[in-house]
């Protein structure tokens, strides 16, 4: 049975989200253009009917699409795609924005949440900005909307409720049109991790905030007030500033924790494309601080504050469109929303870039000079060292645009992104830290106190003598060595010193006023985090097993990468590390299993226990008990040791998921204060192909009796004669036999059960067992009861295997807390701008 | 001369610098035989070469060899000029590398070798699946 209910209602919803979109802009245009008192109120009214209606729609939209997520609903093509009968509750969320549609929606959401504050907080300025808002959220509408213009064949935008029938070509569906797939294709298991639960609606409300203050702009420009708009705008973009950063940080920790590049940070296009628009986002926020006494901040502040916006449109354009193709890794696919993205982009840019050039000479200039011992000075070089920092990021990174510019005049390009992006960017970006830095520590003793010659030398001294002191200690204590990294630790250290007396000073007099200061303290805190953890992360693994290489290639090649046999110690950066076995996680426990200790069912979800399962000394399952599993993830389990005693258990997982068409390994991370340590798998073995055993070794053994097989003690403890095999009838002629032989492992008991099998007196059947991890298999050849003898086939061969890398990074923490404290700042300083809002809006004028 | 103006002129002068060293840094794609070329010519630089794994007539897979303990591999990549070409990679083989529809690989030449740095792997789209597996 097809539900065709739901989705449909679905699709109304949108429809409904699209039209009351739009009738809220009519409506809220002319609240602001008319002159007529009462015609003003009624068509605001009229657009907080609209508005409201729409954002209802937008809701519906979500739940229903939530609800053919969660019923399994496969025929929806939504639902088939990104979900599946096993996936767990949680991730439920996630497969809403793992497709494209949902991620609008997403944003759509939060657009929506904020225009709802506004109307229902009587803003004065409502009539305006929420005219951009719904013109804003009629775009957005389009993408999903999924309509085909009869007569054009134009079909706008891409509907989240289309039935899996109409979105795949498959013979299937004219044989058997109702047909519905029992289960869905699953979630990518790159999203499958808590940060990807709360990472995009973080991200997506942060880009939601941009939209308030460009709305501001726009409407100060068009009512041609041009100073006013900052005030009520600044609270919303240290939200945004606050709230986008932390999404951007989420989403490097997910890397951090999910993807094995070793970083959090890799400079792809997608990065770079939320990174460019947060650095312009801060670049405004000093501007709009100092808007009040200067003009020419006040003009910089509105291209600043436009720009952030258009820049964030811009992102989404090069991730979604398809453009980016061969140059990033992690691209949505092209849903044929290119042109529609590119309308989107270009009448908010030039509609904007119009009003600007239009009202340009009416806005307030300056002629005075400005005195090097102003605040506003130092803010400016501020702003145009992370504009600077911003377009150097943004130049390489619109590479594949300007190809597909120059295709459009029948000139074929191929210049590509960097070769070393990681390297090409840090090396620069990190020159710009330094300068922000060293700006920022200074401009804040100008921001609270009238400076002159004397007076600045007087507060300076201090700071950078305690800067130096504390760079000496570091040099000494850390061997800080290179010259770059002592500027680059310099500039942290007077940062966090500078701001740190900025900010006792302000704690002293008014704590609401901190917000700065703890911000630029957080600043400082990230350099030195960023210059130790990656100027001084360290691989631990190399591989000191004395193999060379490759003869051919030379010595220049760095040997990263440790191959570990199971059992097999091996020394590593100061540790003894040996690979203990693979194992599995049971869905309703924590731990692990081994693999050794369960056998199959006809489920891949489910599995028996063969004996007790014991995982740190707690019986999780007792013998023939069955459980769930999750039978995409597989975990290594590595033991380090310091002096003969486990230090660490690690248990870096390989995610595999055929339908995903990803095998995706994940690190584990072992962390301590001043460094954590990253170990992932770079190569599983692979279980499909079938490993080369050696030519079969006869063995003649007695019950009870130790022999050896590959070097490790073994005895046949029993033979049973067993009635029944998997999948196989018994007839009462037939006999099945199977021994069970104990081996000694190094550290555990294995037991290999091979059987012997005549049917129907005549045919002989064997069915061998083996282990990968003693790298042994066991085949029962022949039975001689006259001598109570045993034939056993052994075959050998490579013991189980993984390959890990394993890296240093010190020093972590103290990026993430410095991240902690900058969003603290942000919001001390939001809160601070709010209040002061909400008073001068109340006070009477 | 004001002092906003100066400012004006420096990050201008920045901008231009930016443009010119991404110009500089900047990548191309080429084809092995161009990339031979600039070898020889003593060019240093890493460029993109984007291809397909040499498949056999089965469409299976050939030409990947496995380095001493499985820590590299070498494989066969046909470029969009259908020249082949053995890549050497210093890394254990990425887990779907066989998988993949195309393959960039960013490097060089070293004498006659090509020496890949980083490859990016293109699979058929993660994203969205365009054949039904269809599980009745």
């Amino acid at each position: 049975m097809l539900h065709y209910f739901v989705g449909n209602l679905g699709h109304l919803f949108v429809i409904t989200s699209f039209v009351s979109g739009l009738v809220a802009a009519f409506a809220y245009w002319r609240a602001t253009v008319n002159n007529d008192l009462l015609a003003q109120r009624d068509w605001l009214i009229n657009g907080r009917i609209s508005f409201v209606a729409h954002s209802v729609a937008v809701l519906g939209v979500i739940i229903t699409l939530f609800v053919i997520i969660y019923q399994h609903y496969f025929e929806y093509h939504y639902a088939y795609s990104h979900s599946s009968r096993h996936l767990p509750g949680q991730y439920m969320i996630s497969c809403f924005w793992e497709g494209q549609e949902g991620s609008f929606l997403l944003w759509m959401f939060w657009h929506a949440v904020i225009g709802l504050f506004f109307i229902f907080s009587r803003q004065p300025w409502e009539a305006p900005v929420m005219t951009i808002f719904a013109l804003v959220q009629a775009f957005l509408a389009s993408m999903i909307l999924g309509v085909v213009i009869p007569g054009l064949e134009l079909k706008i935008g891409s509907s989240p409720f289309i039935l899996l029938r109409d979105a795949m070509d498959d013979p299937i569906f004219t044989l058997q049109p109702d047909f519905i797939p029992k289960d869905g294709n699953g979630l990518n298991p790159l999203l499958q991790n808590y940060w990807m639960v709360i990472h995009p609606p973080t991200l997506f409300l942060g880009f939601a905030l941009t939209l308030v203050p460009f709305s501001f702009a726009m409407a100060g420009l068009w009512l041609r007030k041009y100073t006013e708009w900052i005030k009520p705008a600044l609270p919303w973009t240290l939200l945004g500033g606050a709230i986008l950063g932390l999404g951007i940080l989420m989403g490097g920790y997910w890397a951090y924790e999910t993807l094995s590049f070793g970083g959090y940070w890799n400079w792809d296009p997608v990065e770079n494309a939320v990174y460019v628009p947060w650095i312009v986002l801060i670049a405004s926020l000093h501007s709009m601080l100092v808007y009040r006494s200067n003009p020419t901040a006040l003009k910089l502040s509105l291209l600043l504050v436009l720009s952030v916006f258009l820049l964030i449109l811009y992102s989404t354009f090069l991730t979604r469109s398809g453009i980016l193709g061969d140059a990033s890794v992690h691209s949505f696919t092209d849903l044929g929303l290119s042109g529609q993205l590119l309308i989107y982009l270009l009448f908010f840019t030039l509609g904007a870039a119009w009003l600007v050039v239009k009202r340009w000479k009416e806005m307030p200039s300056s002629e005075k000079e400005l005195s090097t011992y102003s605040r506003e000075f130092w803010i400016f070089l501020g702003i145009a060292a992370l504009c600077l920092m911003g377009f150097q990021v943004l130049v390489p990174t619109s590479i594949p645009v300007y190809n597909r510019v120059v295709e459009i005049f029948g000139i074929r390009s191929n210049l590509a992104p960097p070769a070393n992006q990681v390297q090409f960017y840090s090396n620069i970006q990190l020159w710009f830290a330094v300068a922000v830095a060293l700006l920022s520590g200074t401009a804040q003793f100008f921001w609270w106190n009238k400076m002159d010659r004397s007076k600045l030398r007087k507060e300076l001294t201090t700071p950078i003598m305690i800067s130096l002191i504390l760079l000496a200690i570091l040099i000494v204590t850390t061997r800080l060595t290179d010259p770059g990294f002592m500027v680059l630790g310099l500039a942290g250290l007077y940062v966090i010193v500078a701001n740190s007396r900025i900010l006792y000073r302000t704690l002293k007099l008014n704590p609401r006023l901190s917000g700065g200061a703890i911000a630029h303290v957080g600043l400082g805190l990230m350099l030195i985090g960023v210059l130790y953890s990656s100027g001084y992360s360290k691989i631990v693994s190399l591989n000191n097993t004395g193999l060379l290489y490759n003869r051919d290639m030379g010595t220049e090649f760095n040997r990263d990468n440790l191959l570990l046999f199971v059992n097999e110690p091996r020394t590593m950066g100061g540790y003894e590390i040996e690979f203990l076995g693979e194992r599995l996680e049971p869905r309703h426990k924590s731990g692990y299993v081994k693999r050794m200790d369960i056998e199959p069912t006809g489920d891949p979800f489910k599995v028996v226990a063969k004996r007790n399962i014991v995982y740190r000394d707690e019986v999780l399952y007792q013998a023939r008990d069955t459980f769930e599993i999750y039978p995409e993830n597989t975990f290594y389990e590595i033991a380090l040791r310091q002096d003969g005693k486990t230090v660490a258990t690690l248990y870096p997982r390989v995610q595999m998921n055929p339908g995903m068409g990803g095998i995706l390994p994940s690190p584990d991370i072992r962390r301590n204060f001043d460094r954590d340590l990253y170990t992932h798998v770079s190569a599983p073995m692979n279980r499909e192909a079938e490993p080369e055993w050696s030519e079969l070794q006869e063995l003649r053994v007695h019950p009870n009796e130790k022999f050896f097989v590959n070097d490790y003690v073994a005895y046949l403890d029993k033979v049973e004669r067993i009635m029944e095999l998997p999948g196989l009838r018994l007839g009462d002629e037939d006999v099945a036999v199977k021994i069970y032989v104990r081996i000694e492992g190094e550290h555990d008991t294995y037991t290999l059960e091979p059987i012997f099998l005549i049917r129907n007196r005549t045919e002989v059947g064997r069915i061998p067992d083996e282990t990968g991890e003693l790298g042994v298999k066991l085949t029962l050849l022949n039975i001689h009861p006259d001598q109570n003898e045993f034939v056993l086939g052994l075959q050998t061969r490579q013991k189980d295997w993984v390959i890990i890398k394993a890296m240093e990074k010190p020093l972590i923490n103290i990026l993430w807390l410095g991240t902690g404290l900058l969003t603290l700042g942000f919001l001390v300083a939001m809160f601070r701008r709010f209040r002061d809002e909400s008073r001068a809006a109340s006070s009477p004028q | 001369m004001k002092k906003t103006h100066i400012i004006a002129i420096l990050v201008i002068a920045s901008a231009i610098a930016i443009i010119l060293s991404t110009a500089g840094d900047a990548s191309t794609y080429v084809s092995f035989d161009q990339a031979f070329q600039m070898a020889s010519a003593g060019n240093k630089t890493n460029i993109h070469v984007v291809g397909e794994l040499k498949k056999d007539a089965a469409g299976q897979i050939v030409g990947i060899e496995p380095g001493p303990d499985r820590l590299s591999f070498s494989f066969i990549l046909i470029d969009e000029a259908k020249r082949e070409q053995t890549v050497y990679y210093n890394e254990p083989m990425p887990p779907d590398f066989t998988r993949s529809e195309k393959i960039v690989v960013i490097g060089g030449f070293q004498g006659d070798r090509f020496v890949a740095s980083k490859i990016l792997l293109k699979c058929p789209s993660k994203y969205q699946e365009n054949k039904l597996n269809a599980k009745v």
